[in-house]
């Protein structure tokens, strides 16, 4: 009993927990940052990032003017992502209208287009899209192809209904596309929390270890005859809870204000959460071995949030990024988290879908608890 | 300056280390250093800043491992034992080092329950009320003087009564009055039989002590009882009054074989250890009829203020890598 109570003492771990919830308490700012930030995130990408691009100036480069391209212009106009701005005839014209800015898609229709359609040949059409913004070429290329598709559907009516078939009778041929996997914010709501819950827990988790030292206060508290494991149990835990509150605020507002589904297993979320929790105090511990100052915890901290942010897969599409790049991000637990949220709320997947992820956090958690604990132990003396 | 306290029997040990030595990384901090303090005594620890003071008591109290040496503290193994010796010891840092963020009263009850004590309550509330804070016990740790804050900490070391109080300059950057009022506190617990340990900078703290040890680059250079450390140096002093010190002073101190000269206020300190030799100086001075010369028994300060000479000569000698 009395070897125990010397490892592990819950009236100790208790006293730190307290303690903690007090400082908690006390500091304002951080407590309101907790809570705020998760919210303001998520107002910020569901309503102002916005994937979907409207109203790009588009012209239309054709020889002869046909009625395909009366319907197209027609359907351009009714769309939301297209606004239609002329019809010029040469390659030059059109290459200028890009390079200036003017417009930023151009469909070219070649010459004998409908006579090509009509006689079932399957003509090309060349879409070139200004990808210098590529997120919203990818989300002109998406839209174009049913645009187009709809306006040519409706111009072989009547008489040439014969050549309207399915899969569409015509190519669309995209030039310098940049297609990512059609982010909206159904998709990124979920994606976002798996980068608020890393920002919170590793920043503030390394900030409160890092506070004792920087503090001197640390000295006093290994004076006493406190272990160092209820030291690190009761400083983490109450950080666990705040995950806790995150989430919850997090999951009801993405349902009331975006109803994002939740269509999977809350088992597999709720276990795949939990370690992702404990994966991303872990690197917090980590970060606050190698710091000495709260300013250093903090930027050290920062530095890990950009790869979760970048090479997650939540910024952009991970099938996309450079073998080297997606080797990073595959080491990061916020690109595993992400998928399982995604694979659980969006996709109705279960426990079997998300072991995978949840095998690739564990592994992860293992190597920087490893890690940890060996800087930890050299940090002692 | 206050009188001195007798020395106390020498009866049982509170502690008791030998060639206690500290490495930190090539540096020696702690050379091979040996303490022996009696219990109820209050102990002195005496040192330029960086002189390894503070890894010492930190060694003592098992905050540290030490890298030769051993020792017991209060009858434990100070290597084996550092969680019970943790238990009885009361430990206050040079820094303030209690939550700024906590009240007064959540700090004493935070340290209360890391020590396990049974009735928390109680205790958190005498401790208040001895320090004649009971209606700001609500107040933050952070708001309070720098005088109070060491007051607190003081208070919050006592909270599980231990029987060994380590100081680390407890009363660095407090006013007088405050130091005063700490050091009254010092003595009534160390009547009620608590050994205390503590480091200082300052003279009129040192002769507080019943024993001082002075510290120097890690080396113990002497110890003894306040009243015995000028005599164990084998310090002359003669007192100079009379005018233009500044002119007298700059004299002797640019001849050769004089000791060292220090200016008090009105009045000329010129000590040295070779007593035939000050004698001489003090008769050639005398001849000259300008200043007056008077034999008087070295103190403890001109004794630190040898010593601390000595050290930076030791400095000198052994560059610290």
């Amino acid at each position: 009993m009395s070897r125990l109570a010397n490892i592990f003492a819950w009236s100790r771990f208790y006293a730190v927990l307290v303690k903690e919830f007090i400082q908690m308490r006390r500091d304002r700012v951080t407590f309101g940052m907790m809570i705020g930030v998760p919210l303001m995130q998520l107002l910020l990408f569901g309503y102002a990032i916005d994937t979907d691009p409207h109203n790009l100036p588009t012209l239309i480069e054709v020889a002869d003017e046909s009625p395909v391209v009366r319907s197209l212009t027609a359907a351009m106009d009714t769309s939301d992502y297209f606004d239609f701005i002329g019809i010029v005839t040469s390659e030059a014209a059109s290459d200028e209208a890009l390079k200036d800015g003017t417009a930023s898609v151009i469909l070219t229709i070649p010459p004998g287009f409908e006579a090509d359609l009509i006689r079932g040949v399957t003509p090309e059409l060349l879409l070139t899209v200004d990808a210098s913004d590529p997120v919203a070429a990818g989300g002109a290329i998406g839209a174009m192809s049913g645009v187009v598709e709809t306006a040519i559907g409706q111009s072989l009516n009547g008489p040439l209904s014969f050549a309207a078939k399915s899969p569409a009778p015509f190519d669309l041929v995209i030039h310098r596309a940049f297609n990512p996997s059609g982010e909206t914010s159904l998709n990124i709501v979920p994606g976002l929390l798996a980068v608020i819950l890393s920002m919170t827990m590793v920043l503030i988790t390394a900030v409160a270890i890092v506070r004792e030292s920087e503090k001197g206060t640390m000295e006093s508290l290994i004076a006493t005859p406190v272990t160092p494991s209820e030291v690190m149990l009761g400083k983490i835990l109450p950080y666990v809870f705040v995950g806790y509150v995150q989430t919850a605020v997090f999951l009801l507002a993405a349902r009331a204000l975006f109803s994002v589904p939740f269509s999977g297993s809350f088992l597999a979320f709720f276990l795949g959460f939990n370690l992702y929790i404990i994966v991303n105090l872990a690197i917090g511990f980590l970060v606050s071995t190698v710091a000495r100052t709260q300013m250093q915890a903090m930027q050290l901290s920062f530095f890990t949030i950009l790869p979760t942010i970048l090479l997650s897969g939540f910024m952009f599409p991970f099938a996309a990024m450079p073998g080297w790049a997606q080797a990073i991000g595959t080491a990061i637990p916020a690109t595993h988290f992400l998928r399982l949220v995604r694979k659980v709320m969006l996709k109705g997947g279960g426990l079997a879908e998300v072991t995978q992820d949840m095998a690739a956090i564990a592994v992860i958690l293992l190597v920087v608890v490893a890690v940890a604990l060996k800087r930890y132990r050299q940090t002692l003396d | 300056m206050a009188e001195q306290v007798p020395e106390k029997v020498a009866g049982e040990v509170a502690i008791s280390v030998t060639g206690l030595t500290k490495i930190f990384g090539t540096r020696k901090v702690v050379d091979g250093f040996d303490m022996q303090v009696g219990k109820g005594a209050i102990y002195g620890f005496l040192g330029p800043n960086g002189s390894g003071k503070t890894t010492t008591i930190r060694m003592m109290c098992g905050l540290l491992t030490p890298d030769g040496g051993a020792g017991q503290c209060l009858g434990l193994d100070i290597v084996r034992d550092s969680r019970e010796i943790k238990k009885r010891v009361g430990y206050m840092t040079q820094k303030f080092s209690l939550y700024e963020d906590l009240t007064i009263a959540e700090n004493l009850d935070f340290t209360a329950r890391m020590f396990g004590m049974k009735n928390r309550k109680a205790l958190v509330a005498e401790a208040v009320r001895d320090l004649g804070l009971e209606g700001r016990a609500g107040q933050l740790a952070g708001t309070l003087s720098g005088g109070w804050k060491q007051r607190l900490a003081l208070a919050a070391c006592m909270i599980h009564s231990p029987d060994l109080l380590l100081l680390d300059e407890p009363t660095a950057g407090v006013d007088p009055k405050a130091r005063r009022d700490f050091w009254d506190e010092i003595r009534k617990l160390a009547a009620r039989g608590v050994t205390v340990l503590v480091s200082t900078h300052y003279m009129d703290e040192a002769v507080q002590c019943d024993h001082i040890a002075y510290i120097a680059y890690g080396k113990k250079l002497i110890d003894g009882a306040a009243r015995d450390i000028p005599g164990q140096i084998g310090l002359s002093t003669y007192v100079v009054t009379g005018p233009d010190l500044s002119e007298l002073e700059a004299r002797l101190e640019a001849e050769d074989g004089t000791g060292q000269v220090i200016r008090f206020g009105a009045e000329l300190h010129v000590s040295g250890t070779d007593k035939a030799a000050l004698d001489a100086l003090a008769e050639v001075e005398r001849a000259r009829g300008t200043h007056e010369w008077v034999a008087k028994r070295a103190g403890l300060e001109e004794a630190f203020i040898y010593l601390m000479a000595g050290a930076k000569d030791n400095f000198m000698l052994e560059p610290v890598s």
